[in-house]
């Protein structure tokens, strides 16, 4: 429990990350720093340019694919308690968010603090489960914060999209989703429920499906889009970056049926927006209740609460009469990571 | 309900027009009476329960979600119906099975203001989120899901390979749930007769004249007068005035209505006397001398004394019973001016013929008609008929080169619908004196459209990166960015600080070249007014020809 009713003084959040002022260490910093804990590899959380990489085995692979090997640093297992100076221990606890995802705990004299990073509660074949852990200050993230935000099962919304398939024999499903993380939990949930046949990929998809693939995560046949004639496609089902619907690389499909999977499809002007068919309502990010569930679970005694939006959820904490204050972090807006 | 929500829901994730059409034909194939009718009713626009108001929607939603919940997730969904149809809770215990579409509409009908809650609370109950979403776009009357009322008849024509004209012609005379209507095209009762029925007839509308040079051997010119547009009927012992959209006006022009009790239909431009427009010769007071006295239920004697309305007449589609519209225009304007000749010139007069020699003359003519407040010049096909909508090549308008300033924006306003996520709503202004001599920007206008979807987009990124306050859902920004708006005139406003107000503004051109300090001043709009002496303008957003135009 905290020492006194104020703020431990050994760690701050500024604008540019969570910063422990002690050791000068920083987690998930917007800017280059030299000592930098990641909780996953999503841009907004994993930049290059930083001196020691400290994050999972995982998120260090998904950052040297991304910005080149870190200089310095090392893979930490889930759980393993790393001493990081000034009496302080973090330790990675698996966040349920995407492939290598962690929450970081840091301990000191008995004070206990969870960075969530990202995180969701829903099992997800492609990572460890969120695992709750007791703390005294809870470092939430609030992308889906607004009570509108209830993510159906995701067995619902790949029926609907098996369904859009078996209707449109003619037409090919271009499925836009996040490269990672999302991309691979939808192939992964389209195997779950049986589906066998080829899955095409945007080149953009590859790299990251192979990464995940030497991580032990199976996929089943996969190929390239530019390997297929526009016949072959029919039928079929393509997962491409977002900024790949409505592009000039999907002129050559046969007339895609623009699926989005994201948590913002749960609006209907979202979907509308992006020119978007067949919304599919799949998030890697808590739901509202989720979010809430976990505030009340963890009951910690003050919630810090950073991107998205956090005036839903800090009005949310006075009405249950739990300390909380909103996070100004940078670079952390409603993006297709939803 | 069940279908109903899933047409809604599949015709707002539906772009092609095409598979619009499909999508509403094959529902209004399938689906029984009267289901299919009244839901081709709320499609249309025709279904209006008026106990049930926004209002009640709002309360019933904030007895069951924090109400400070209700507005952060509203301000981000941009949509009161959808935002409660993903907000309302399950009911504890079982529930009926959902109603269908007639039953939802007979309970929404019976609704009175003190049962309208409880009874549109017992329809959502029954629901699911595409349900109550549905029953609610059809309690509060504006779907506003793309597709217009146009489009929804055309897909009935196209369902049942009737003539779409056929529908348009009878669709007045017709109420929901249209069963004679759907008894005709199954082929089970002969098509509705209309003739003796005091029913709207849809316009003709003229398209805008681009950069074409026309011959004025084959068109007749007339002055494009500022009222608006109305239809006049007179059928079975009735007189009605119709507007743009076919809404019945007769009550707020019985003065008009008195003045013409003989069997006919008659087009023309509803007025007020006055000299605004075209001088003394013109005798037509401004728009806003006729706003004076639109929407009003009842109309006293001092208010018709105050704001005589008279109809200049356009063009007639019917006399006594015989139909004149496959008649060329220049048959229709002499059986016109006859009966005109009859008609009470107070309240009826006829819209002149332009004396022009040729184009040019036409063109100089037009140009010298700002000076009199005149809006442009219509062009008609001498040999044209009488055809619904906006064909092309038989009538143009010509509207006078819109006035341009160039403004400093001041807040924005995220849009609503589709535009829900962007900042599309601009109010801007001008200077009160030279910045350096202490001047100091003050609201002259707000527009919303003028722009293309990029720069719709760059703009919402100049509000975003440029807040310098919130209010609610407003934010105020840095007094940096000038904009061109167009607008079609000034108007003095009590309204405004500054004291004028923007008819129509749009925003013409983003000058990122030019600074702040240069935008125009108030004086320079100011001067821009054309008097109409003794009458305020209303605020330009309430003008109510953006629903009549
Ligand atoms: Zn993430
Ligand atoms: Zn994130």
């Amino acid at each position: 429990m905290l020492a006194s009713s104020k703020t431990p003084r050994w760690i701050k959040a500024e604008r540019e990350g969570i910063h422990l002022p002690t050791i000068d260490w920083w987690i998930d910093p917007s800017r280059p720093a030299a000592n930098a804990l990641v909780t996953h590899g999503h841009a907004d959380h994993a930049r290059g340019g930083h001196g020691q990489v400290w994050a999972t085995c995982a998120t260090r692979d998904i950052i040297a694919l991304r910005y080149g090997t870190p200089t310095g640093g090392r893979d930490l297992d889930y759980n393993e308690p790393l001493d990081i100076g000034d009496s302080i221990t973090a330790t990675f606890v698996p966040a349920g968010h995407v492939l290598g995802s962690a929450q970081i705990l840091l301990e000191r004299q008995g004070e206990r603090i969870i960075v969530t990073g990202d995180y969701k509660r829903r099992p997800d074949p492609t990572c460890l489960p969120f695992q709750p852990t007791p703390c005294d200050i809870l470092i939430t993230e609030a992308t889906f914060a607004l009570p509108i935000f209830t993510h159906p099962p995701i067995e619902r919304e790949i029926a609907r999209l098996l369904a859009a398939r078996e209707a449109n024999p003619d037409r090919c499903i271009l499925i836009g989703a996040y490269a990672l993380g999302k991309a691979q939990r939808i192939i992964a949930e389209l195997r779950r429920a049986g589906y066998h046949e080829t899955i095409w990929l945007h080149g953009a998809m590859v790299a990251m499906c192979e990464l995940y693939e030497r991580h032990g995560i199976e996929f089943g046949a996969l190929a390239l889009v530019s390997e297929a004639s526009r016949e072959a496609l029919k039928g079929q089902i393509i997962v491409c970056p977002p900024s790949s619907l409505n592009s000039a690389w999907a002129r050559r499909l046969p007339d895609p049926i623009n699926a989005m999977a994201s948590g913002w499809m749960r609006v209907r002007q979202r979907a509308v927006q992006r020119n978007v068919e067949l919304p599919l309502i799949i998030s890697d990010h808590c739901d509202w209740n989720e979010l809430t569930g976990t505030i009340l679970e963890l009951s910690p005694e003050e919630t810090w609460i950073t991107h998205g939006r956090e005036d839903a959820l800090l009005h949310w904490c006075a009405q249950h009469q739990m300390r909380a204050r909103a996070l100004d972090l940078v670079g952390r807006e409603e993006d297709d990571t939803g | 309900m069940d279908r109903f929500a899933r047409l809604l829901t599949d015709l707002i994730y539906t772009r092609s027009r095409n598979s619009k059409l499909a999508l509403l034909a094959d529902y209004l194939r399938t689906v029984p009476d009267p289901d299919r009718g009244w839901a081709l009713a709320g499609l249309t626009g025709e279904l209006n329960f008026p106990s049930v108001k926004a209002g009640i929607v709002r309360d019933l939603i904030k007895e069951r979600v924090d109400p400070v919940l209700f507005s952060l997730s509203r301000d981000f969904v941009g949509d009161t119906a959808e935002t409660v149809s993903l907000l309302w809770p399950a009911p504890p215990g079982a529930v009926a099975p959902p109603p269908t579409v007639s039953e939802a509409v007979s309970a929404l009908s019976a609704a009175t203001r003190a049962t309208a809650k409880p009874i549109v609370a017992g329809l959502l109950d029954r629901l699911d989120e595409d349900g109550r979403f549905a029953l609610l776009k059809l309690a509060t009357g504006a779907l506003r899901i793309g597709v217009s009322a146009r489009l929804a008849k055309t897909a009935f024509a196209q369902a049942f390979s009737v003539p779409l004209d056929d529908v348009e012609e009878i669709w007045h005379a017709l109420r929901p749930p249209y069963t004679d209507l759907f008894a005709w095209v199954s082929g089970a009762a002969a098509k509705p007769d209309i003739t003796s029925l005091p029913v709207f007839r849809p316009f003709m509308l003229a398209n805008p004249l681009e950069d074409a040079v026309l011959d004025l051997a084959d068109y007749a010119a007339e002055w494009k007068w500022d009222g608006i547009r109305i239809q006049l009927v007179h059928a079975g012992g009735e007189t009605r005035l119709f507007s743009r959209g076919g809404e019945d006006i007769t009550a707020s022009f019985p003065d008009v209505a008195r003045a013409f009790a003989q069997e006919g239909v008659l087009d023309g431009e509803l007025l007020v006397r006055g000299a605004a427009q075209g001088g003394e010769a013109g005798g037509a007071a401004s728009f806003n001398a006729l706003q004076q006295r639109l929407g009003r239920k009842v109309v006293s004697a001092s208010m018709q004394a105050a704001y005589p309305a008279f109809v200049r007449l356009y063009d007639m589609l019917f006399d006594r019973g015989e139909d004149l519209r496959r008649l060329p225009w220049s048959d229709r304007r002499v059986r016109l001016e006859s009966v005109v000749a009859r008609l009470d010139p107070g309240a009826f007069d006829i819209s002149a013929l332009i004396e022009a020699g040729d184009f040019d003359e036409l063109t100089d003519l037009r140009a010298a008609a700002r000076e009199t407040d005149i809006e442009g010049v219509m062009l008609k096909r001498r040999d044209s008929p009488y055809e619904a909508g906006r064909k092309a090549g038989l009538w143009y308008k010509w509207k006078r080169e819109p006035l341009t300033a160039d403004c400093v924006m001041m807040y924005a306003q995220r849009g609503s619908g589709k535009r829900s996520s962007f900042y599309s709503d601009y109010t801007f202004g001008c200077w009160t004196a030279p910045e350096a001599e202490g001047g100091v920007l003050l609201p002259v206008g707000k527009a919303y459209s003028g722009f293309s979807d990029e720069e719709l987009r760059w703009l919402d990124g100049f509000v975003r990166k440029h807040t310098v306050n919130r209010f609610g859902p407003v934010r105020e920004v840095e007094k940096s960015l000038v904009l061109e708006v167009a607008f079609d005139a000034v108007n003095p406003s009590t309204r405004h600080k500054s004291g004028i107000a923007m008819r129509f503004p749009r925003i013409s051109r983003i000058r990122r070249d030019k600074p702040a300090a240069e935008a125009d001043e108030i004086d320079t709009l100011r001067r821009m007014i054309v008097s109409s002496p003794g009458i305020a303008a209303s605020p330009v957003e309430a003008d109510p020809r953006s629903l009549t135009d």
